[in-house]
């Protein structure tokens, strides 16, 4: 089978910081930077909010809002704007689809309730009392803003998107492997075009107390995610990010302007990561891509800040020798299923702006123009990944 | 050894099945040929207030004995290790504990549940807050661990010893069918020689039952559990939700001849289309589950009329199996194969049922009997299909199988599963 190049042809993002690529160069391109950070609504663990967004422009349909919470609306809204800016609104029929999705949203409210009132209730009382109080409140519409692929479900019914669809669970690793199924479809010949993505709404409680059970969140003040001391943590950034990949052939016959050629995607999952095992591992990712090291390569790092998956990291990015490295999460936050997506939404930026970003977190080092950009998602908990993106022909 | 485009031909050397009616393929299958139910009234969790009753449950073996009740993720976890090991053991594949592929694990979104939910606030002094519920849950990676979605394939992955990263997907009720067409791709794609799919699920608990009865998904037959799920019936109302697993060990034919292993069959081709019609409901035109037949028969390299019989989606609501009547009409013209509803037997296993009814069509070529769709007492004049009413029908010279399967939120996968070259 002959391996066919794949080219990115449309980003769609959305973050703390604003809306799509112009916002996000202009304000990412600048030195000195802040986040924005809400630190009271979920004390003591701080996050990045959601900015306002004009849904209308992407979702026009009153009755496909209200059919979505804003963890579903965030990934459609972001899909959409990806779409707009590899002008393919006229190939969605046949444009495949791949999501990385976490849980969708509960309803905080019956939630909290249900749990105040049955939790010391005797069991052998509890069973029916539940199942009448869950019959009455649960709204039969909140089940499908819940379910983790009526993301994507969503997206082919706003946005027409139905060559296929598929969604991944899996956090980090989920969406590494999202995008790098998507492009290797593409690569040996299963499409020309394909969206992919993720997005991940921070501000909700259900995933403060997933994520908080681990020590997976930091708490307290805000800090640079170098700079989290003791098992460290992220701090949850809003994020929506959905890339449009294509063959190169169909990008050039269609007179699309590529933003950069997507080179490879590897991934790999240590089950036991600490201790090197980790760096290694991402060590015969680099290997297994072919990329560079030293000047002239960007990295876009997708760490969290969770000390564990932080110190392997660090020990990979020790090995790559004066490229310039950038913690995007210290900006963006993290945006679990949307991380890595996002980091490849942002080289693909810079690759075609022809420049690179100044440093957003303390540790950040090296310097210079990049010909070439290397995405890493070491994953909270599980899965080491790399992308490596070139400037398009 | 390779397919009409030049790919790999991708073999199953492997098959494990767990279902409400047995924890085994040969059982199970034995159980399906019978055409014996495996639905019965809800009994792991006071089902009063409620309207649906019934289900098709596994029970673990600890719960059997009178052990705590197993959560969603734990109990696809064990389903899918049962049946991982069964396939695997029957592929004769490498020692143990090592794999020489990836693992796509196809499973429905997992969560805390209501148990969870109120030890938390037990432990919070009864303060049922999300603040108080994370305060409390502080330092237990037990629920972390268990709950993240990653979790499942990452500790099955650690156990099988396959290889990179797994790969968890939901493609809702096409998601066991979702997870072998990955592991087809990957072997396609000269990516592996092999890889393990399975698709599993255990979502029998009181959130979800209410769930889906709002949705006026399920039928509320409550009186005779057996008789309650009734594809393709003039009366039937809604599906029975259940539980299982299945998981294919799946090779390069080139790979299975070399190491001399028997090959039970083929996954010949996989099919797919989304529709963007609705998020419960298909295109009434039927374009897209029409066009992921169409596409699986065409990946395969052969034509309709190869086609020998049909694993229907099929779950008993009045909307499904009116469309899959409408799209079997589309492909296959006045005069389609027989298709049968495993699910009239056991339910609607949700995440698993792609992967369950592609191992099942695997073993209606082996054993070349179509097994039934049982519950069939009143014809519906307008599905105009031979259903294999009621009693298992023996065949021959049945080679190629499509196998359905139709998800909310218009995600839509096809199988053509064949003998063995």
């Amino acid at each position: 089978m002959t391996r066919q190049d794949v080219v990115i042809t449309g980003i769609g993002l959305v973050s703390s910081l604003g809306e799509g690529p112009d916002a996000h160069w202009d304000i990412l391109s600048k030195p000195g930077t802040a986040p924005v950070v809400d630190e009271a609504a979920f004390a003591p663990y701080p996050v990045h909010p959601l900015p306002a967004l004009n849904l209308d422009a992407q979702i026009p349909k009153k009755g496909d809002q209200r059919q979505m919470e804003p963890w579903q609306r965030l990934g459609t809204y972001a899909a959409g704007l990806a779409i707009d800016q590899a002008s393919a609104r006229g190939l969605v029929a046949d444009m495949h689809l791949i999501v990385s999705a976490g849980g969708g949203e509960r309803d905080i409210a019956v939630d909290e309730a249900v749990a105040a009132q049955f939790c010391t209730t005797p069991p052998a009382e509890a069973g029916p009392a539940l199942n009448e109080k869950l019959a009455t409140d649960l709204r039969p519409t909140l089940f499908l803003a819940q379910l983790s692929n009526l993301l994507a479900g969503n997206i082919s019914i706003v946005h027409g998107v139905t060559g296929s669809s598929r969604t991944f669970m899996g956090e980090e690793a989920a969406a590494a492997d999202a995008v790098r199924i998507a492009a290797a479809r593409l690569a040996e010949g299963r499409g020309g075009i394909a969206l992919v993505g993720g997005a991940y709404a921070s501000q909700r409680w259900d995933l403060v107390l997933l994520y908080g059970a681990g020590g997976a969140l930091w708490r307290g003040p805000f800090a640079p995610v170098s700079a989290r001391p003791g098992t460290g943590g992220f701090v949850g950034g809003a994020l929506g990010a959905f890339l449009v990949l294509e063959t190169a052939d169909h990008a050039r016959a269609r007179g699309a302007v590529p933003l950069a050629r997507l080179a490879g995607v590897a991934s790999d999952a240590t089950h036991v990561r600490a201790g090197g095992a980790s760096a290694a591992a991402a060590k015969a990712l680099h290997a297994r891509l072919g990329a560079p090291s030293g000047a002239g390569l960007g990295v876009l790092s997708g760490m969290t800040g969770v000390a564990e998956a932080r110190a392997e990291e660090d020990a990979f990015l020790a090995t790559l020798g004066g490229a310039a490295i950038r913690r995007t999460g210290t900006l963006l936050g993290h945006g679990v299923e949307a991380s890595f997506p996002a980091n490849v939404a942002l080289g693909a930026l810079a690759l075609s702006r022809g420049g690179f970003y100044p440093a957003m977190d303390p540790a950040d080092a090296g310097d210079g123009p990049v010909e070439r950009i290397l995405v890493t998602g070491f994953g909270q908990w599980r899965g080491e990944a790399l992308a490596l993106l070139e400037r398009a022909a | 050894m390779k397919d009409h485009l030049g790919r790999p031909l991708v073999a199953v050397t492997g098959i494990g099945i767990v279902t409400p009616l047995a924890w085994g393929r040969e059982a199970s299958w034995a159980a399906l040929r019978a055409g014996r139910s495996g639905i019965t009234r809800i009994r792991r969790f006071p089902v009063d207030k409620l309207r649906t009753t019934i289900a098709g449950t596994v029970e673990l073996p600890e719960e059997a004995a009178g052990g705590e009740i197993a959560s969603s993720p734990v109990r696809v976890e064990r389903m899918a290790a049962a049946a991982v090991e069964e396939a695997l053991a029957q592929a004769a594949i490498g020692p143990e504990g090592t794999f020489p592929g990836p693992l796509m694990v196809g499973m429905p979104p997992v969560e805390y549940e209501w148990p969870q939910r109120f030890d938390l606030a037990r432990r919070a002094n009864g303060d049922g807050s999300y603040r108080a519920a994370t305060e409390a849950a502080s330092g237990r990676q037990d629920l972390y661990e268990t709950f993240l979605f990653g979790g499942v394939g990452e500790r099955l992955a650690a156990r099988f010893g396959t290889r990179g990263a797994p790969i968890a997907l939901t493609t809702a009720c096409a998601t066991g069918a979702s997870a072998i067409q990955m592991a087809v791709e990957a072997i396609q794609r000269g990516e592996s020689e092999a890889a393990i799919a399975l698709g599993a699920d255990g979502s029998v608990q009181p959130e979800a039952v209410i769930r889906f009865a709002l949705l006026s998904a399920l039928t509320a037959r409550n009186e005779h559990p057996e008789k309650a799920s009734r594809p393709f019936e003039k009366t039937r109302d809604g599906f029975v939700m259940s539980e299982g697993a299945a998981a294919l060990v799946l090779e390069s034919l080139e790979h299975a001849t070399r190491r001399g292993a028997t090959v039970l069959g083929l996954v010949s081709g996989c099919g797919e289309r989304a529709d963007s019609f609705h998020r419960t409901r298909s295109n009434p035109d039927g374009h897209a589950i029409i066009g992921a037949m169409c596409n699986a028969i065409a990946d395969a390299g052969i034509a309709p009329g190869d086609i020998g019989y049909v694993n229907a989606h099929g779950t008993g609501t009045p909307e499904n199996d009116k469309m899959e009547t409408l799209g079997m009409r589309a492909v296959f013209g006045d005069a389609p194969p027989p298709i049968s509803s495993n699910k009239s037997m056991i339910g609607h296993t949700l995440s698993a049922a792609g992967a369950i009814e592609a191992a099942v069509s695997l073993l209606t070529i082996r054993d070349q009997v179509l097994p039934p769709t049982i519950n069939h007492a009143e014809p519906d004049p307008a599905i105009t299909l031979d259903v294999v009413p009621n009693v298992a029908r023996p065949v021959s010279g049945l080679r190629h199988v499509l196998s359905n399967s139709f998800g909310f939120g218009g995600q839509n996968v096809c199988l053509v599963v064949s003998a063995a070259p």
